[in-house]
């Protein structure tokens, strides 16, 4: 059977391994594109939020390559997100395409379905041994990913020649898929930082720092965000992503306690878990404010429930604690040059804030 | 000193609990008013207050919150959480937000009520929601008890006036609290399913009062109130999974509800501009109703819907209906 999942990111790397190495042929999920969008957004109900159409593109788009059974996550409310999967199953069936959807929900919504979904996936052939080991080796993969992303996004702000920082990650994705043994899998991590440090750095700026905060999925697929942690290194500025993909699954599958202190953050200003991460986008503007960042940039799609609700109490928090917010909301018709000129005037904001209150020595 | 006022928004819970928190603050000793009905001052005024992405239930209840402010001393605005024992079903996030967002974008408000209503506290959540307003003001225990009893029983016959006598919301509040006798619908030629959340529905100015419009039109309306929970509830596993949103779960129930009614000729949904769970729900209403051939129409209420817009629209549908009839 011919697999195939949504693109997040740099994660397919992982992705494609496990079902690789669990014995399916995968149809690798293609770079979202214009063609993406403009194929989901035909299909999609008009107000679903960009990662659905976005997401309903990319399965079209693998479908006519010849997938057969599509993997994706699904979710507990009370986000859309969770629901998106049975949603994409109907519209697509209605248009008439065969094939099979394999919903992972968090095993807290129903552990034995969990287990169920799970052993769907794992082949005859294959031992529950040898499919948790593919699923480990998997992991680590996508921890050098996560790792190495955000190595990178501190050199980024320092490097000399624009664009090397970029061209060295592309490397790394290279030697990280490439990777096939244990012994090497579990180097990996360790390697792709020593690759990043190659890249010629200027210690001697004084970088802003600023926040990256908001829905997941607009966080982590560059597409999405018009490649905005690139963008903003380039400027010369320390993005700190608030996202990623391994902190999540922890996050939402086992290690639940492990973001009580950003909801504790948040509760002076918002009492309960809203869905998505609306709850962490006002917790985490609280907590960046207090380390000392320069500002903070809100991503969302456009409908984005839980954001629109962060977002209106953002404007209070950034009040209150004097940390400038910027709030991207994307869509389909979101235009690269728009983003760019408004991430430049909030830089220019961030620098006189900086320069007026004297602060240029303290910044790390 | 005179009776405390409090102020109740007419929009979202209105069409849902208004005899409940109606009676049980009258007896607690207050005033109880509510906002006036939706108008253009209240939309635009709200409109400007609410972030942009916000939907317009939204924009409408800081409108109603701007207007009751100067004019009472407490704003109820419940925190519905949950309305249902199962799991992992809550109302919108936007509803679990609202008092922190209207706080946060409204300055000098009057201090708000937020009592947080969630199914989950128990059988008794709705007296655990009471209590916590009661203990807030200082009301001996027993006052409070007899209080929600009194709320409760208002809300059992405003449901019932619903159910079994086939009312609308704003007719069983006059029923209830005005004691004037129902008008009796004339049977009309066609019946229509006009499903919705209550707020988007029954406003008659947001919605072009299309519930009015159609009646004139000569249409036996047909709503999701008028069916009992327990009766919806039964189609909870039409779907793979449940929707997360108690209300969003009751318009999809009643849609299949009303799919295997034979009198029903159509089925029209009501949905508001930007908001998130409805695209959900409209596009699997309009799946179903494909898939079993069956007439469907959504109309989708914003800022600037114009009652002209909207009257050509539910023309056509009728137009189309009797023309299919006549056909077959």
């Amino acid at each position: 059977m011919k697999f195939s999942f949504p693109h997040m990111g740099t994660s397919h790397v992982a992705f494609k391994y496990l079902l690789e190495n669990l014995g399916y042929e995968v149809i690798n999920p293609p770079t979202p594109s214009k063609k993406t969008i403009t194929l989901g957004a035909r299909y999609s109900p008009e107000f679903a939020c960009m990662p659905f159409k976005v997401l309903l593109g990319t399965y079209m788009e693998v479908l006519d390559k010849g997938a057969e059974a599509i993997v994706t996550s699904g979710g507990i409310g009370p986000c859309r997100a969770g629901f998106y999967g049975v949603l994409h199953e109907k519209i697509l069936k209605d248009m008439g395409y065969d094939f099979k959807m394999i919903i992972l929900d968090p095993p807290l919504y129903d552990i034995k379905e969990f287990f169920n979904t799970v052993s769907l996936l794992r082949p005859k052939k294959i031992g529950w041994r040898g499919f948790i080991n593919v699923v480990k080796d998997s992991w680590a993969k996508l921890c050098a990913l996560d790792e190495m992303e955000k190595e990178a996004n501190l050199v980024r702000a320092y490097e000399v020649n624009k664009g090397d920082t970029t061209k060295k990650v592309n490397e790394i994705i290279e030697v990280i898929d490439a990777a096939s043994t244990r012994k090497e899998i579990m180097g990996l991590q360790e390697k792709s930082i020593s690759m990043l440090h190659e890249v010629p750095q200027n210690k001697l700026r004084k970088p802003l720092k600023i926040g990256l905060i908001g829905e997941i999925y607009v966080v982590i697929e560059p597409f999405m965000n018009y490649d905005i942690e690139r963008l903003l290194g380039e400027m010369g500025v320390i993005v700190h992503r608030s996202i990623y993909v391994t902190e999540y699954t922890r996050h939402t599958i086992w290690d639940r306690k492990a973001e009580d202190y950003i909801k504790e953050a948040a509760k002076p200003y918002l009492e309960l878990m809203i869905g998505g991460h609306g709850v962490n986008s006002v917790g985490e503007t609280i907590l960046y404010a207090q380390d000392g960042y320069d500002g903070v940039i809100q991503l969302a799609p456009f409908t984005c429930i839980p954001e629109i609700v962060s977002k209106s109490i953002l404007v209070k928090v950034s009040e209150d604690y004097g940390i400038p917010v910027l709030t991207l909301h994307i869509d389909e018709q979101t235009g690269e040059a728009g983003i760019r000129t408004r991430i430049e005037a909030f830089l220019d904001l961030l620098h006189q804030k900086r320069s007026l209150s004297g602060k240029e020595g303290m910044a790390k | 000193m005179g009776q405390k006022k409090v102020g109740f928004p007419m929009t979202l819970m209105y069409y849902l609990h208004y005899p409940l928190w109606k009676v049980f603050f009258e007896e607690l000793g207050f005033e109880f008013i509510t906002s006036i009905p939706t108008n253009k001052v209240i939309l635009d005024e709200g409109v400007k207050v609410t972030v942009t992405d916000a939907c317009v239930p939204i924009k409408l209840i800081h409108g109603h919150v701007l207007e009751l402010k100067d004019r009472v001393d407490y704003i109820l605005i419940p925190r519905m959480v949950n309305a249902d024992r199962e799991k992992n079903i809550t109302f919108c996030p936007k509803f679990l937000g609202l008092p922190d967002m209207i706080r946060a974008s409204i300055p000098d408000l009057p201090s708000i009520i937020d009592a947080r209503v969630d199914r989950k506290s128990g059988r008794f959540y709705l007296f655990n929601a009471c209590k916590g307003i009661g203990e807030q003001f200082d009301k001996p225990f027993m006052t409070i008890l007899r209080a929600y009893r009194k709320a409760v029983s208002a809300l059992k016959k405003f449901e019932n006036l619903m159910e079994e006598k086939l009312l609308l919301p704003q007719e069983g509040i006059e029923v209830l609290f005005n004691d004037s006798p129902p008008e009796t619908e004339s049977p009309g030629d066609l019946n229509i399913a006009v499903l919705g959340y209550p707020y988007q529905v029954y406003d008659t100015y947001i919605s072009a009062d299309i519930v009015g419009n159609l009646r004139k039109m000569g249409v036996r309306v047909w709503s999701m109130e008028m069916v009992p929970y327990s009766t919806l509830k039964k189609y909870a596993g039409k779907l793979k999974k449940k929707l997360f949103w108690h209300l969003s779960n009751r318009v999809i129930w009643a849609n299949y509800h009303y799919l295997n009614q034979p009198q029903i000729d159509g089925v029209i949904h009501v949905s508001a501009f930007a908001c998130g769970p409805d695209a959900m729900v409209d596009k699997i209403m309009e799946l179903e109703c494909k898939q079993r051939n069956f007439p469907f129409l959504n109309i989708t209420v914003d800022e600037h819907t114009g009652e002209g817009g909207v009257l050509t629209r539910l023309e056509a549908f009728l137009d189309m209906i009797r023309l299919r009839r006549g056909g077959a």
